[in-house]
């Protein structure tokens, strides 16, 4: 145990760390899971949202106590994380959006729903 | 004052980014984050990028409590999917009608429907005023087209337009 952190923070800390990898490891399964492209996508953004939040905000706790002071430089990690993540997905969706109307698949609907 | 911050939103989370990475609040950080703040509004200024006024802050506090519940309850919801020994019944593709016009709204727009575990923003037909999104547990369209609409772009329009 680390000197001068209660042990209710550490447990805590655990217990969110844990939290966050398994969450991070469910979206990692789905991703092998699912059959189709566009439902893998789906599946890792449980890392990038609850997966990664846990884990920061054990970070935040973890070291506001150990320096007895709030530190919460993390959140900009949250922010960057969700800022980024939409460029990516939307890269991936619309080349794979792309390469299956080349293949002969039109995906979009005919008929907007109104 | 528009000629020194021309985009007053862009320089103030500058600041406010600066501040929080060196964890201080010292007038010499201060200072420093003031030129940076004003040194990069500049620089975006060159791009010309379109200004945005962003208003009502207290919306913007509830549509940001709004999403951080949703995020939880949809994190849920894909990790039963995924747990589930069946795969999802059905997952497809939304067409929804937006009013939405504002770029810094739209871009808000996609970061919520990202983020959210079970839809992935795919793309959006300005021309049509078309979003196209991909659920992954499309269980009726029409749940979604107003989900979207009553839950996301009415605080949107509120804040951006």
């Amino acid at each position: 145990m680390t000197p001068g952190l209660p042990d209710w923070v550490a447990v805590l800390t655990a217990i969110l760390v844990l939290l966050g990898s398994i969450l991070t490891l469910i979206g990692t399964i789905g991703l092998l899971r699912f059959k189709s492209f566009y439902a893998r996508v789906h599946a890792p953004t449980i890392g990038t949202t609850l997966g990664i939040g846990c884990v920061l905000i054990a970070s935040i706790i973890y070291f506001s106590v150990l320096q007895s002071r709030p530190v919460f430089h993390e959140v900009l990690i949250m922010i960057f994380v969700t800022v980024t993540t939409p460029i990516t997905l939307m890269l991936l969706v619309k080349a794979a959006l792309h390469r299956d109307k080349d293949a002969g698949k039109d995906h979009m609907p005919s008929h907007p729903a109104d | 004052m528009t000629a020194l911050v021309p985009h007053p939103v862009l320089s103030v989370f500058l600041l406010g980014l600066w501040l929080l990475l060196n964890q201080s609040l010292s007038p010499g950080h201060v200072l420093l984050g003031g030129v940076i703040a004003v040194a990069g509004g500049l620089a975006i200024s060159t791009l010309e990028m379109p200004r945005t006024r962003v208003r009502k802050p207290f919306a913007i506090v509830r549509l940001a409590f709004v999403v951080l519940l949703d995020i939880v309850r949809s994190n849920i919801a894909v990790t039963r999917i995924i747990l589930a020994p069946t795969p999802p019944a059905k997952s497809g593709f939304v067409t929804i009608p937006l009013e939405l016009r504002d770029h810094y709204a739209l871009a808000t727009l996609a970061c919520i429907i990202t983020s959210t575990p079970g839809t992935v923003w795919v793309s959006f037909d300005s021309a049509k005023g078309l979003l196209l999104i991909h659920v992954l547990d499309l269980i009726d369209e029409t749940t979604w087209v107003q989900l979207i609409k009553t839950r996301y772009e009415r605080a949107l329009m509120e804040i951006f337009e």
